[in-house]
């Protein structure tokens, strides 16, 4: 006691892991997967080790093609029922898996730290308390979904795909949202980690979830890979690695399966010279620190403003010193193990090879027989080096420095990933400045790793697409409700070569708020539906989308205007098309046939209007998340959106697209309609006279088939749309892993541009990202 | 299987601290001092999920607590009765029969706080166990009384056998930011308590914000505080977490920049074991185990010692105690 009492050491404090190891035995130590409501009969499997100690925990069973097959069978089966239940019925048992999930919460939280290595304190107080919130958030949203989302109906089979550091968290942010909107799942937890996924098929047993609602299927990336390329799977969800996701991309290209994407990061944490610097240095812990540094959105790269550097790298070594490293089931414990040995070897490699910077690793004694990484901080790195570009996936912190706020975005920005960023100023000017200006998804303001059910979470560029939390969140597990019919590809008319009436107008490419002749110097002639020559366009080609995206990017002022300012200039566009109504009417009657051009016409004045209306409308959210603060979802422009417009409405297909993208902020590169493209090539005409910025709209003219890749390919381009009649879905959403751009495409199906279909949310909302800015405050 | 990643330095035992000497006013360093309040409750907070001690441990540390409390008795109605009962108290602060069990005999607490009037009979009644006699001063709990009166008070106290003084300081120098003027008031306090210790009572929950807490603590030990402290007692909100954060941090800055350690008080609502655990443990983690010694740590307490009475009989007997089972003070 005298010794202790003068050494005033923490002594150890061990939980108590007999009950989850009960649990384990409970099972027979051996586990098949769960389909259709039941365990299958344990197969042929690998075994799940304590990352800690390298003991066996228990074996599991890789999943056959069959398994596979057996597991989407049952979801399949059970949807219907599922979604008909209705959103109160679904919420009983939403709120039911809530209610386990808490009953259970000390075994859930034992067997994961068990099972995944991260120190009991963070899967007691941060991941199962998360999880709790998930199922409870959702049960909500499954009740609210018929008055709140009438439109919407469920999407069906979703097959889901989770990564191992947060095992039962990723499998709530995925369940729980699916569920409450009446789909049903076939989930495949990360082979290191499929402990907790399991225990919670049991307690989905216990909640009497009706059986096929939730299926579970264990086993390593080949298994993932046929949940993804399951032809009976309408939707995939995958948490984990750019360098998969990108694959997944190309795997689900074509197959019309929606998709969600929540890849990696390096994510930036940035601290000004007025900010709080102990708070900040605290903040690093729960950034880098946080489960070993094994967190997608970890505050990885350290931007700390020079004058302030010396001191603040000073405070952060001194702090790493008090991290405590060791048994993760040790309640007195900050960092518990790597994974797995393939990860832990990883990491040592990639920190071995760096030979730049200053590295400074905590001096621990690191347990023997366990994963363990020691916190380690590299600064004096520059931007261009490996370890800033890239993630290393562990609790390794790597640190530049910064002149000015606008460096520091620059240097935050200059990443292909934008996941998550923190911000570190007291000053709310400062700080407030710089969230919207930092590509990600997530912004915190003086913290780091918040995460709320009620906030959406997820990235831009390679950190993926599509949001998991809050309202924002809802979209990727629901589809506008009814079927659409397959359309035909529309083909050119064809005619006689001859004069065209009156003097010679020479169609051009319209970029940088230029006509432009095509890089090409090749045109094509437009003949009417009555066989007569109409004139010339010209065939755009990959040098003409380069110069378009470029004019595009570069118009990014636009971005920044205000949506009254946008709002007058859609009016004013309006009223320009509206002054030459007859001539476009005219136009559309000789390219179509038959008298549906003053219709049309009539038609995109309205539709421009309504983007007009919505340009200052389409207000961001205030989410309640529970802290002292806000978290503001805010609605971003996504930046250069590529588009191929309707062929049928050569006019209306065009402004359908334009007036959403360019009411959010968005600057377009529009492909006209193939077969009907002059009313496009006369539009710009009108967007000259509309004070439209140059380079916020450009058009090309050429076929949607050549021009369709290497728009969805180009690197500096965010999103592609297409509602062309061309087969070029697949090839759109093949090329776009190239960077992971957003794409929005209509595998060959009618959208009614006349109805509600032409116009709305949906348009807005593919328009925009969502960047959740949590402020919390406090004087 | 844990490893302690503490560098290990020899510790020697340093039964006394060389005493702050102040340095000049650096107003830059105080107006660069910031204080995020989210952020530091957030700290707090989770500070107990991340550290914790049990059994043998939690007893010793108990123990420490014990060690490091300032008992205290600061009512109208004090007489030197009721001061020789509470050192009695502090002499053997918890049943001979528990600390025999314990290992921990000769255990006192830190000091005896009163009022100036009460130093005699406290003297009287702790001489020869080395406990020192803390005064409160300078017209505490407000400080509204003259200057001249207020240093006048703090050489009275100290002619009295005062080895500690507690100051309190002029709140509306922080308030009105006339940061001169309360350095100047503290030089003063200081320079009238010669030997004696000062501990500089900031009245934090009178302060309006984090951020006037941090500067003012810079300031205070700018002028030569020994300890700074965070509370009369008599203030709406006394001792808290994250004030406590606030002020450790500013000690753990004025020590990388001078070399000289300054103690720390929090003084009043800090009632249970639990909470005496959580600051010995916000303290460890934020200055490092040098800081957890009387001679840098004091907790401002009275009915602390009960709780922590009973948590000890529980670590010896296996069984809860009762508060009449242990003698009162």
């Amino acid at each position: 006691m005298k010794e202790i009492y003068d050494s005033m050491d923490y002594g150890p404090a061990p939980e108590d892991a007999s009950e989850a190891l009960a649990w384990l035995v409970d099972q027979g130590d051996r586990f098949g997967h769960f389909i259709d409501g039941a365990f299958t009969e344990p197969g042929n499997g690998f075994v799940s080790k304590n990352p800690a100690t390298g003991e066996t925990l228990a074996t599991l069973t890789q999943a056959s093609q069959a398994d596979v097959d057996a597991a989407v069978a049952a979801a399949r089966r059970a949807q219907g029922k599922w979604a008909r239940l209705g959103g109160h019925g679904r919420a009983r048992y939403l709120y039911s898996l809530a209610r386990l999930l808490q009953k259970n919460a000390r075994l859930c939280a034992v067997l994961e730290t068990l099972d995944n290595g991260k120190p009991i304190r963070e899967s007691r107080d941060i991941d199962v308390p998360l999880v709790q919130r998930h199922f409870y958030y959702h049960a909500g949203m499954a009740q609210l979904m018929d008055s709140e989302l009438p439109d919407r109906e469920p999407v069906g089979v979703c097959g889901q795909v989770i990564p191992w550091n947060f095992p039962l968290l990723m499998l709530a942010w995925k369940v729980a949202p699916a569920l409450a909107m009446g789909n049903t799942v076939v989930l495949k937890p990360a082979e290191y980690t499929s402990l907790t996924a399991l225990l919670f098929a049991d307690l989905c047993r216990q909640a009497g979830l009706p059986r096929g609602v939730v299926n579970i299927v264990t086993g390593d990336g080949a298994v993932g890979e046929m949940i993804v390329t399951h032809p009976d799977i309408d939707k995939v969800a995958f948490t984990g690695s750019t360098e998969v996701g990108r694959r997944i991309r190309q795997a689900t290209a074509g197959s019309g399966k929606a998709l969600t994407l929540e890849l990696g990061g390096k994510s930036p944490y940035i601290v000004f010279d007025d900010a709080d610097l102990d708070s900040a240095v605290e903040g690093l812990v729960d950034a880098i620190w946080f489960n070993q540094g094994q967190v997608c959105c970890a505050g990885s790269r350290l931007l700390v403003q020079e004058g302030i550097a010396e001191r603040f790298h000073d405070k952060l070594r001194a702090r790493m010193q008090s991290l405590r490293i060791g048994n993760p089931l040790d309640k007195c414990i900050d960092i518990g193990a790597v994974v797995d040995p393939v990860q832990l070897q990883a990491i040592t490699e990639m920190v071995d090879n760096c030979t730049e910077g200053d590295r400074f690793s905590v001096h621990a004694q690191l347990p023997a027989g366990g994963c363990f990484y020691p916190p380690t901080l590299i600064t004096g790195l520059e931007p261009s080096h490996r370890l800033m570009q890239e993630e290393i996936f562990g609790p390794v912190l790597v640190s530049t420095t910064f002149r000015t706020p606008g460096e520091a975005v620059e240097l935050a920005n200059n990443t292909r990933y934008g996941l998550a960023a923190s911000v570190w100023s007291e000053n709310v000017n400062l700080a407030l400045d710089v969230a919207p200006k930092l590509a990600a998804g997530v912004v915190w303001v003086n913290g780091t790793n918040m995460f709320d059910a009620a906030a959406g979470f997820g990235g831009v560029r390679e950190s993926g697409f599509g949001r998991e939390g809050g309202w924002e969140g809802l979209r990727a597990y629901t589809r506008a409700k009814g079927r659409r019919r397959k359309m035909e590809k529309i083909e050119s008319n064809t005619g006689e070569n001859g004069a065209v009436d009156g003097i010679d107008r020479t169609a051009k490419l319209y970029i940088g708020g230029k006509q432009a002749r095509p890089d090409g110097g090749y045109s094509r002639q437009v003949f009417g539906r009555s066989g007569k020559l109409l004139g010339q366009v010209p065939e755009a080609n990959r040098k003409d989308i380069r110069n378009a995206v470029e004019a595009a990017r570069g118009a990014s002022g636009w971005s920044r205007t205000t949506g009254h300012l946008r709002a007058q200039i859609l009016y004013f566009i309006a009223e320009n098309l509206s002054a030459r109504a007859e001539e476009f009417s005219h136009r559309i009657n000789q390219m179509k046939g038959g008298r549906s051009g003053e219709k049309e016409v009539e038609a995109s004045i309205r539709r421009l209007f309504t983007y007009a209306a919505w340009a200052d409308k389409f207000d961001g959210q205030v989410h309640g998340v529970p802290l002292r603060g806000v978290a503001l979802a805010m609605r971003e422009p996504l930046g250069v959106i590529g588009a191929l417009c309707a062929d049928e409405a050569p006019l209306l297909g065009l402004v359908s697209v334009m007036g959403p993208a360019l009411a959010m902020g968005n600057r377009v590169v529009l492909v006209a309609s193939e077969p009907y493209p002059l009313a496009a090539t006369d539009f710009y005409q009108v967007l000259e006279t509309s004070d439209v910025p140059g380079g916020v709209v450009n058009i090309l003219t050429g076929t949607h088939e050549g021009l369709a890749p290497v728009l969805a390919s180009h690197l500096d381009v965010d999103a592609v749309w297409s509602f062309s009649s061309s087969d070029v879905s697949g090839v759109i959403e093949r090329e776009s892993a190239g960077n992971l751009k957003r794409t929005w495409v209509n595998f060959d199906l009618v959208r009614d541009w006349y109805g509600p279909a032409g116009e709305g949310r949906d348009f807005l909302e593919a328009a925009t990202e969502v960047k959740n800015i949590w402020v919390p405050y406090g004087e | 299987m844990q490893t302690d990643t503490r560098e290990k330095t020899a510790q020697l035992p340093q039964t006394v601290e060389p005493r702050n000497p102040g340095t000049d006013l650096d107003l830059d360093w105080v107006m660069a001092a910031q204080a995020n309040r989210s952020a530091i409750e957030r700290r707090v907070a989770t500070l107990p999920g991340r550290r914790t001690v049990k059994k043998d441990y939690q007893a010793a540390w108990l123990c420490r607590a014990i060690s490091c409390i300032d008992l205290t008795t600061l009512a109208g109605d004090d007489t030197a009765g009721r001061v020789a009962r509470l050192c009695a108290k502090a002499r053997q602060p918890v049943r001979a029969d528990l600390l025999d069990a314990l290992g921990m005999q000769g255990l006192t607490v830190g000091a005896v706080c009163v009022y100036h009037d009460m130093i005699a009979p406290a003297i009287t009644a702790l001489t020869g166990s080395g406990i020192p006699v803390a005064a409160v001063s300078t017209g505490f709990p407000a400080g509204l009384s003259p200057l001249h009166l207020r240093v006048h008070e703090i050489e009275e106290s100290v002619k009295a056998g005062a080895a500690e003084i507690d100051i309190v300081i002029s709140r509306r120098h922080v308030l009105t930011g006339n940061w001169e003027a309360l350095y100047d008031e503290m030089r003063s306090f200081r320079a009238a308590c010669g030997d004696a210790h000062v501990k500089a009572i900031l009245a934090t929950g009178e302060l309006g914000s984090l951020r006037n807490v941090a500067r003012a603590s810079l300031v205070c030990m700018m002028a030569g505080a020994d300890f700074i402290k965070t509370s009369t007692g008599k203030e709406r909100v006394n001792a808290t977490l994250p004030v406590s954060l606030v002020m450790i941090r500013a000690i753990r800055d004025y020590y990388s920049q001078t070399g000289v350690r300054v103690g720390y008080k929090p003084a009043g609502g800090i009632s249970k074991a639990k909470d005496a655990l959580a600051y010995l443990m916000l303290i460890k983690e934020e200055l490092g185990r040098d800081w957890l010694s009387p001679h840098l740590f004091r907790f401002g307490a009275s009915s602390l010692l009960g709780d922590i009475e009973r948590q000890l009989e529980h670590h010896v007997t296996g069984a809860y105690s009762a508060d009449y089972r242990h003698p009162m003070g």
